[in-house]
């Protein structure tokens, strides 16, 4: 045997060791490298909020000054959006879209490594100022909030460069991975599989990639403006040159609100299998569903206007979107309703994924009411750049978005890693979270009722009782993550080995497969009847 | 330090009454995004009551481990599926476009409808972090800063009781008068909030923005700026003091008044130690929110005055005239794109006098020279 056989029996690629993940084209070491990564980054970005919460446990400056407040803030956000959820999507798109549509690889698999190796250097580009700035040089990280507002991020430090040299990097490494998973799903379909027959996780991801093409350009376009304002002496977002500050807010929102889609498509995707797998019945309104995911891809890109609600827009304006924001809870109903229907009259069963899956539809409920009633343009005058505001976009993108990623990977681990993961654990890890979760955020949502803003490093005293209890929910939710890391890591160390079809009610390709599946997924194309 | 901290939390004072929604509302405007709030708040509620109820059934119900069959239904195929499919969507709908829809509508023209009506004019501008409040028909303007001594922030006193929402010069308004409110900003974005008002609206650099409020009772009112703009964007409090309307009239006979004799006092000659004095108070409501107390500034964001070459440089030349980027200078124009705002606008003569003798004279810098409010006057 020559050695390219013997790699080739090994099932690798004929690199070994740190090189076999550097080089890697494989759709699941690929898929791995992002999940990792994805956890790291979920840690880091805690850690930072944990300070902060940290910080407003109790009135008066403890801890840390305003700058670094401001720029923990910015930065947790930056990195939960950017290097937590989405890259935990990316990963289970790498892993599992090939596996459900019946391809044997991604269709673009250098472009797969190109894509997650630039995710490295972007999170060291956004946390390296903090370092820089203990040796003396600069002033910290970007000190914004994620948002970027100019006139602030003209005339802050050079931690804005270094964030707008990350969302660059960051925002190349989503378009080639969108344009990866669009063309993967477009060709390599297994016989038979039309598109109407494709996984919904497929299609979450589907539309969630097309999103991203159309919408990381414009963000893109947006921080290269405030380079060259900041350092060419250009003024597009300064009225004393000609410009108008408002104007970065539109295209940051323009894609801002559609980013909120684009992590939470891939979990919506998720969520259906989920359910129908622990209730033993069929998805319920498949085709409802691809109508609505489209729908809400649609409508998401022209209801930006209602984050920069106070700035001062034409009546006509406000109303338009108002009206058109309200309109996304129609497809959002849709969904909710086939989610229930696909529960209804089942036989279920509440192992973590499904426990993990419901939790997310009860609190991402919350998150999606609440968000209605922000659509209000009269009373958004009181919420925005409140703690209201603060709590309702935790209850979706933590609940809707982080849980329901917590979902997949119980729902996943054991295909991927071929042991059962402790049961027992990952239900503990559930009820720690949805607990601690509430009793984080539910309180936010009266501190911003009673006119607390958001972002402010101290408060006054008549809100310290909501903000203690909030911060020590904050400390149990961190703590209880450290649970989630253990019960990771020792399925992937061992434990009872799974089986091809580790969940009885479980349906689709990825199930035919042995768990873990061959290196080399598919070497005979199945056929989808 | 998690112990540490809860043992040093128990002092607080506990309050007897959480406040679990808006604060009473003092203007029309506030009283009806209540009134919308609460109504929204109570259709989402049952909503929510409900679809969780139908999980909650189906979850008990529809167990594994009670033996029932599941269902193999898989979209809306007979005609009581299609029915069930779209009640939620016509739900939704009429919450949206009528029930939310119509109320929605006018209180979104109530809030736009800024001039119909009304009596008075302000003008309010942001900079970082002080708001300056003018009575362009009175010919009046002050600034407002927060109040709050840096040692309460700093834990080292007890805290008052209006913390962080307290200023030395709150903006006063008649009772029952319709006031139309203009708003913009100096340097970057702020945002003006009092939530008894329900009033939110930002303060953008370069343009005007505007909003109104009636306030129907004579009271203190307090609120926040709203919009990140900076390290002292938490200490920027808003304070709005209602009163009758003869009480208005006084406080604008006294302010006007006293106003003259700081205008007035701009031609005399000053001594060097009352400058000092003056520009000292000002310096540390001013200027130390960024430069600091102790005049050495932050690090990369905000340059130190003491030993600073602006500032230990002339700021004169021989005919009197302002020296660019000399210190009377930057204190006056400011420096573009900065956080260094030009201060002619916001301060008096003798304020600029006043400080920028200070900093002649302090953190380390012997000068030893001063600058009159008179020559300030006459740079303008
Ligand atoms: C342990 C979990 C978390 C806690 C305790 C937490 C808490 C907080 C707090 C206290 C703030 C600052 C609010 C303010 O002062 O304005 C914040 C901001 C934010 N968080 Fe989280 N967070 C958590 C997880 C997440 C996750 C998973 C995401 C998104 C995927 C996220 C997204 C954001 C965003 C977008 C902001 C706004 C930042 C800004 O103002 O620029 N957070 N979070
Ligand atoms: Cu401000």
């Amino acid at each position: 045997m020559t050695t390219a056989d013997v790699a080739l029996e090994h099932g690798y690629s004929g690199h070994r060791g740190v090189t076999r993940w550097l080089f890697t084209t494989n759709h699941k070491d690929i898929g791995t490298m992002y999940l990792v990564f994805s956890l790291a980054m979920f840690f880091v970005g805690g850690a930072m909020i944990m300070l902060v919460r940290a910080e407003l446990f109790q009135p008066g400056l403890q801890i840390m000054q305003p700058e670094l407040f401001n720029q923990l803030i910015g930065v947790h956000a930056l990195v939960m959006i950017f290097m937590a959820l989405m890259p935990a999507a990316t990963g289970f798109a790498n892993w599992m879209i090939p596996l459900m549509i019946g391809a044997p690889d991604m269709a673009l698999p250098r472009l797969n490594n190109w894509s997650f190796w630039l995710l490295p250097p972007a999170a060291l580009l956004l946390l390296m100022p903090f370092a820089l700035a203990l040796f003396g040089i600069g002033s910290g990280a970007i000190g914004t909030g994620w948002t970027f507002y100019a006139p602030l991020s003209v005339q802050d430090g050079m931690g804005i460069d270094f964030a707008i040299f990350a969302i660059h990097l960051l925002g190349i490494s989503s378009v080639m991975g969108s344009i990866n998973i669009i063309v993967t799903i477009f060709n390599l379909r297994a016989p038979g599989m039309t598109f109407m027959k494709l996984p919904l996780f497929a299609w979450g991801w589907l539309i969630t990639a097309f999103m991203l093409v159309a919408v990381i350009p414009v963000l893109a376009g947006a921080v290269t403006m405030l380079l060259a304002d900041r350092h060419f002496g250009t003024h597009f977002f300064s009225a004393a040159g000609g410009g108008d500050p408002i104007l970065f807010q539109h295209l940051f929102w323009f894609f801002g609100h559609p980013e909120v889609y684009i992590v939470l498509f891939p979990v919506w995707g998720v969520t259906p299998h989920i359910l129908s797998a622990f209730a033993r019945k069929p998805i319920y309104g498949y085709r409802a569903q691809v109508y609505a995911f489209w729908v809400i891809g649609v409508l998401s890109v022209v209801v930006w206007g209602h984050h920069i609600m106070t700035t001062g827009m034409p009546t006509g304006a406000l109303l338009y979107f108002m009206y058109s924001t309200m309109a996304i809870s129609l497809p959002l109903s849709v969904l909710f309703f086939c989610w229930i229907a696909t529960i209804w009259r089942g036989a279920m069963t509440f192992e973590a994924p499904m426990l993990f899956a419901l939790g997310m539809i009860v609190l991402f409920g919350i998150g999606g009411l609440t968000g209605l009633v922000l659509a209000d343009a009269a009373a958004d005058a009181q919420y925005h750049h409140s703690y209201f505001v603060v709590a309702h976009f935790h209850y979706t993108l933590f609940a809707g978005g982080i849980m329901g990623v917590m979902a997949g990977v119980y729902y996943w681990l054991p295909k991927m890693t071929g042991h059962m993961y402790s049961e027992k654990l990952a239900q503990w890890h559930f009820w720690l979270t949805a607990v601690a979760f509430n009793l984080t955020f539910m309180p936010q949502f009266f501190l911003g009722l009673a006119g607390m803003p958001r972002r402010i490093p101290d408060y006054a005293l008549q809100f310290s009782e909501f903000n203690m209890i909030s911060s020590i929910g904050a400390f149990v939710l961190g703590a209880s993550q450290l649970l989630f890391l253990y019960v990771v890591v020792k399925c992937i160390r061992g434990g009872p080995p799974a089986p091809a079809k580790v969940w009885e009610g479980a349906q689709g390709l990825e199930w035919t497969l042995p768990s873990p599946p061959p290196y080399h997924t598919f070497q005979v194309q199945p056929r989808v009847e | 330090m998690l112990l540490g901290a809860i043992t040093t939390a128990i002092p607080w004072p506990v309050r007897a009454e959480l406040a679990w929604n808006f604060p009473a509302p003092a203007t029309p405007l506030a009283l009806d995004t209540l009134q919308v709030h609460n109504k929204f708040m109570v259709i989402t509620l049952a909503i929510f009551a409900v679809v969780f109820a139908i999980m909650i059934y189906s979850i008990f119900t529809h167990r594994k481990s009670r033996g029932v069959e599941p269902a193999k239904f898989t979209g809306p195929g007979t005609a009581a599926q299609v029915f069930w499919t779209t009640v939620p969507f016509v739900i939704f709908a009429g919450i949206d476009f009528i029930l939310m829809g119509i109320p929605a509508f006018h209180s979104v023209q109530m809030m736009q409808d800024t001039r119909t009506d009304a009596d008075m004019v302000i003008k309010i501008t942001g900079s970082q972090w002080k708001w300056q409040y003018e009575y362009p028909d009175q010919g009046i303007k002050f600034v407002s800063t927060l109040a709050t001594p840096q040692a309460q922030i700093a834990n080292r006193e007890k805290k008052d009781e209006h913390y962080l929402l307290e200023v030395d010069n709150p903006l006063v308004l008649p009772v029952g008068k319709k006031v139309r409110i203009l708003l913009t900003s100096t340097d970057v974005i702020h945002t003006w909030w009092v939530p008894q008002f329900g009033v939110k609206r930002d303060a953008i650099p370069g343009f005007i923005r505007e909003t109104w409020a009636l306030i129907e009772r004579p009271g203190i009112y307090r609120g926040q700026c709203a919009e990140l703009c900076g390290r002292g964007h938490g200490f920027m409090p808003v304070v709005v003091q209602a009163v009758s309307e003869p009480d208005y009239r006084q406080w604008l006979a006294q302010k006007k008044a006293g106003q003259a004799a700081q205008a007035a006092s701009a031609g005399h000659v000053w001594s060097r130690g009352d400058l000092m004095k003056h520009g000292e108070e000002l310096y540390e409501k001013i200027c130390a929110a960024c430069h600091q107390a102790s005049g050495q500034g932050v690090p990369g964001a905000f340059p130190a005055l003491a030993g600073s070459k602006i500032v230990n440089g002339p700021m004169l030349d021989a005919k009197g005239l302002l020296v660019k980027d000399g210190h009377l200078d930057r204190v006056m124009n400011g420096k573009p794109a900065t956080a260094m705002q030009a201060f002619k606008n916001t301060l008096s003569d003798v304020d600029i006098a006043g400080v920028v003798t200070f900093e002649r004279n302090s953190f380390g810098n012997h000068m030893g020279d001063m600058v009159q409010p008179s020559q300030v006057k006459t740079l303008r």
